[in-house]
């Protein structure tokens, strides 16, 4: 009886050329989300945003509203005042309350629009409140103006800050270091996995599988179990590597990994998402040059599963043509896991401005088509636009393509963030070996389901 | 006071054994000496009789999570984003328009040929050098984008944190648009800094929505019994069947503000006879000024619950004081209440005696006491997120209230009757003679006239006095928003998200009311809570031993 959506009615998408000056429907979101998300992945930590309420009240939404869990955010809940003669006596009472009410294990503070224009000078503020608050936690700033960079940057501005702030000089341990990017929980669960599966200890640097997908409480729990120590961050310089995903970093300048490699000569090792048989078998190396081990028995069956179900399946996906969008990291990891298994992908898009995105995505997907489109900054008016000359079969990305989706008349195969129309959107697995076998499965299901919903035959056997 | 009020008789003594005192003495416990004293004064037991003050619309303490939004999202998010075809422009860095980008589920449906732009979310995703240099021709270039590619009847701006820092004028930019395109563009100073929460941006959005639309269109409608619906926004389709429901009796509404409505229906909607609000909060601005300028009456209704339903609707009817229209009314009534009383007595049979917690919003805390008693279920806590005394304490306290730093900075309109176009649509002897029979013009109650005496009034909660709650008076359901719905759950308990409605609804009018026991039943018979252990029970024993011991202390 209710339609959110009318999209019949919808305007129709214009040539981009001259749209330039506003974004419609973006696909991005803004940088503190991906910084309070990191820090909700510390243990015992709070993300605490120096600026107006709303913001927390909106990004803390937001991320519920994927992950189906508690999601505090404290702030400093700024006024007029304070927008003008500066936001101190706010910071100074918010990160006293927090540590008295919380007895948080760390803070982690990020800048909104709201202080970043008026310019507020972070490390003296810190340094002043340090000063007045006797049992104040340690507490790392990571600024955050939204006017700089999307959700992502946020993300890894923070873990950077993270590893810039906190860790201590080197005390050589085996371990290895592990900087994800924004995955799900599942995901997170599952490279630990793998990774101690070659008997190497992890510092996952951010954690979020369990204080974002955990249980039902025993006890009221003011801040979730689990997350990464504070005190295994402060040892990250004494790991043997860094393995840090994502394509589009190798060509930053300056990231977590460099970071600990510059100052403490910890080895960067930069690999793709490992989505899929190449970037998983990318990863899979890395860990037995790391640990001098072979690849355990386990994994490789499950390498072996996976090759037996493309061969199984590969007449319902081949030539199938997708839209991918999402985070450039991401796209990416599934665009090369498309190309293996013989969809074309016919647009990538990526929300947030990143200059590498083309070139990263050539790099790691050598086969993909060159008439595939490859952009970034888009937002979801191109991408519709785009979309609708280039006939996809299946659109793959978060909940925001819904529209899309329902416009074209083709199914969304949903991946990323946010997921809100789905159920467990917070633990889609993508990752390992186990990850492409799931995502395969997906895929492949929503087409077979697609034929029997379209077909006039009732089809039982597929 | 009014005679209207219908005062509930009894008093709650204790819940699980434990006073209401002593529950807030609890929740008090332990707090800064500073914040105690404001948490104090925001922790009320009820006295329907005489309400207590509480302290409301107050700033949060930096630190102490809230549930509480900014003044853009009470403008953008809340009053004017529902209007489907006026095309919206957050003007700012990106957030801050994605997140109200269809996140209230203030639904529109749109008839053949109109335009529904609400799937859209347009912003100027402002850039570090525009931070620099100014935003205001890339926001005179947006809007300009926006009326080529869309040809909007209307566009609207939205200034966010930053805007107003950097000090871009959106007012110039909007009336040099205004007069370049030819359309109506207007702007709203809504940064997010301004006000205690988002109920400031529902006061700018009420200034902009009179000074810009309302009026704009005299074309005379000639429907027998003409109303508007204000502060009604058409959460999972409630306006729909609020709409419904006044067809059946012969009511023609003329808009809805703003739910489900269209820019056209707004600029004509000075044409009604009366005024009927449903979120006093939000709109109330609205209302006096239209009565100020037109002569437009209003009163406080509520199509939440069933007994609230055929209320509203009866005042409705003795308003117009037509014999045919009040017959109508009963008529449809009957027939409703003929269809919803066995459905009511079932569930009501199976959770008699249950109790429930309401924090939410500005009017639904309230509201949504009718629906909940309807089954049964008694509320013997609630409070506002964002609400003023006025909606506790009732309208009669608004002289007595002090106007801070905060509110000073919204702006009042200076209204005036209108020349040509004021006129009383009810003489007052007629009115007088309402009066003097019970009825209440420009009022509202508030919620402790309609809660029992001692349940206790609990303005903005934390999740501090959100737990304490939970353990000592172990409601059976709560209803609240999405952040903290998940908090609760974890406890064990069913938490109904009353901002959202958990992606359901419509629980407006009798049907939207099935709806609702229906609901409710479901979340309170599944299985699913027997297997989750709350937190409390491991308490319990701790309890029991505890409690002999500080008996005899006090002794």
């Amino acid at each position: 009886m209710i339609e959110e959506f009318s999209l019949t009615e919808e305007p129709k998408a214009p040539d981009l050329s001259h749209c330039t000056a506003a974004t419609r429907n973006a696909c991005k979101l803004c940088t503190p989300l991906g910084a309070c998300l990191v820090f909700r992945g510390i243990e015992g930590a709070i993300p605490f945003l120096h600026g107006s309420q709303g913001c927390s009240t909106y990004i803390r939404r937001y991320l519920i509203s994927h992950f189906r869990e508690p999601m505090d955010i404290a702030a400093s809940n700024f006024n007029e005042d304070s927008a003008v003669f500066g936001g101190a006596k706010n910071l100074h009472a918010g990160l006293k309350n927090v540590s008295r009410q919380y007895k948080p294990a760390l803070i982690g503070v990020a800048t909104t629009c709201l202080s970043e224009t008026i310019g507020e000078d972070m490390a003296a503020l810190l340094l002043d409140c340090r000063r007045a608050i006797p049992d104040l936690p340690p507490v790392v700033h990571v600024s955050t103006a939204s006017y700089r960079g999307s959700h992502i940057d946020g993300f890894h501005d923070a873990v950077t800050a993270l590893i810039d702030q906190l860790v201590l000089p080197p005390d050589p341990h085996g371990g290895v270091n592990l900087l994800p990017g924004m995955l799900s929980t599942a995901d997170l669960r599952h490279l630990r996995e793998l990774v101690e599966a070659f008997g190497l200890p992890v510092t996952m640097l951010p954690d979020y599988s369990d204080t974002l997908d955990g249980p039902t409480w025993m006890d009221y729990e003011a801040l979730p179990e689990g997350g990464t120590s504070v005190e295994a961050i402060r040892r990250m310089s004494g790991a043997r590597a860094t393995l840090e995903f994502g394509d589009t970093l190798r060509f930053t300048r300056r990231t977590a990994a460099t970071n600990l490699a510059e100052r403490f000569g910890v080895v960067r090792e930069n690999l793709g998402t490992p989505i899929g048989l190449r970037a998983t078998e990318a990863m899979i190396q890395a860990l037995e040059r790391i640990s001098g081990r072979p690849c355990p028995p386990a994994i490789t069956a499950e390498r072996g599963r996976l090759l037996d179900s493309m061969v199984d399946a590969h007449k319902v996906v081949f030539g199938k043509r997708a839209v991918v969008y999402g985070e450039a990291d991401l796209v990416i990891g599934l665009t090369s896991f498309l190309c293996e298994i013989g969809v074309e992908p016919v647009l990538c898009a990526s929300g947030g401005k990143s200059e590498h995105f083309p070139t990263a995505l050539r790099v790691a997907v050598p086969e993909l088509p060159s008439t595939c489109m490859v952009r970034d900054n888009m937002d979801f008016a191109d991408i519709d636009a785009l979309g609708k000359e280039l006939k996809p079969d299946v659109l793959i990305g978060n909940s925001k393509g819904y529209g899309m989706a329902r416009a074209l008349d083709i199914p969304l195969v949903h991946a990323g963030f946010p997921i809100h129309d789905r159920l467990g959107g917070q633990r889609v697995l993508h990752v390992g070996y186990r990850g492409a076998q799931q995502f395969y499965d997906q895929i492949v299901n929503t087409f077979l389901a697609r034929k029997q919903e379209k077909s006039t035959v009732g089809y039982s056997y597929l | 006071m009014s005679t209207e009020a219908t005062i509930p008789t009894g008093t709650i003594e204790e819940v699980e054994g434990v006073t209401p005192d002593a529950l807030r003495e609890q929740m008090l416990k332990g707090l800064p000496s500073k914040t105690l004293r404001k948490r104090a004064k925001q922790i009320v037991p009820n006295d329907p009789e005489t309400p207590p003050e509480i302290g409301a619309n107050s700033r949060t303490i930096p630190g102490i999570i809230t549930q509480r939004g900014c003044t853009y999202a009470g403008c953008r998010g809340v009053v004017i984003g529902p209007i489907h075809d006026i095309l919206h422009i957050t003007h700012g860095p990106v957030g801050c328009g994605y997140y109200s980008w269809m996140t209230r589920r203030n639904l529109a449906r749109v008839p053949e040929g109109q335009t529904n732009y609400m799937q859209y979310c347009m912003t100027t995703d402002m850039q570090e050098d525009h931070i620099v240099f100014g935003g205001e021709k890339r926001l005179a270039e947006a809007i300009r984008e926006a009326y080529r590619l869309f040809k909007p009847k209307a566009i609207s701006v939205y200034a966010t944190c930053p805007v107003g820092l950097i000090g871009d004028d959106i007012h110039s930019v909007c009336r040099q648009a205004k007069e370049e395109l030819g359309i109506n563009v207007f702007g709203f100073s809504c940064e997010g800094y301004k006000g205690v929460s988002q109920s400031a941006g529902h006061h700018i959005a009420n200034n902009g929505v009179f000074k810009h639309m309302i009026g704009l269109d005299d074309t005379p409608n000639d429907a027998k019994y003409k109303i508007n619906i204000l502060g009604e926004y058409n959460i999972g389709g409630d306006a729909w069947a609020i709409d419904e429901l006044l067809k059946k009796c012969g009511i023609s509404i003329l808009a809805t503000l703003s739910g489900g409505v269209s820019y056209d229906e707004i600029i004509n909607c000075h044409q009604a006879d009366l005024n009927v609000v449903m979120c006093h909060r939000s709109i109330n601005y609205m209302a006096e000024m239209m009565e100020t300028k037109f002569g437009i009456p209003w009163f406080k209704v509520n199509f939440i619950g069933a007994d609230s339903t055929a209320k509203s609707l009866r005042k409705i009817a003795k308003y117009f004081d037509d014999k045919e229209l009040m017959d109508r009314v009963e008529e449809v009534i009957a027939a409703e209440l003929a269809v919803l009383r066995p459905i009511q007595a079932e569930i009501k049979a199976k959770h008699q005696g249950k109790k429930a917690a309401i924090f939410v919003g500005g009017s639904r805390a309230h509201h949504y006491q009718d629906l909940f008693g309807d089954i049964g279920i008694e509320t013997v806590s609630a409070g506002y997120e964002f609400a003023h005394r006025d909606d506790y304490e009732g309208r009669d306290v608004l002289p007595n209230i002090k106007v801070d730093a905060d509110s000073r900075n919204i702006e009042e309109l200076d209204v005036e009757p209108d020349e040509t176009r004021f006129r009383p649509r009810i003489s007052p002897e007629a009115k007088q003679k309402l009066i003097d029979a019970g009825f209440a013009f420009s009022d509202y109650l508030g919620m402790m006239r309609e809660m029992k005496k001692r349940a206790l009034v609990i303005d903005d909660i934390s999740h501090h006095e959100l737990e304490h709650l939970i353990k000592t008076w172990k409601p059976d359901i709560i209803g609240s928003g999405i952040k903290d719905k998940f908090i609760i759950e974890k406890m064990g308990v069913p938490c109904k998200q009353l901002h959202s409605y958990d992606y359901g609804g419509p629980y407006a009018s009798f049907a939207g009311a099935i709806n609702f026991y229906k609901e409710i039943d479901r979340m309170l018979s599944t299985k699913v809570w027997s297997y989750v252990v709350p937190p409390w029970v491991k308490d319990r024993k701790a309890a029991a031993t505890e409690a002999p011991a500080e008996e005899q202390k006090a002794a």
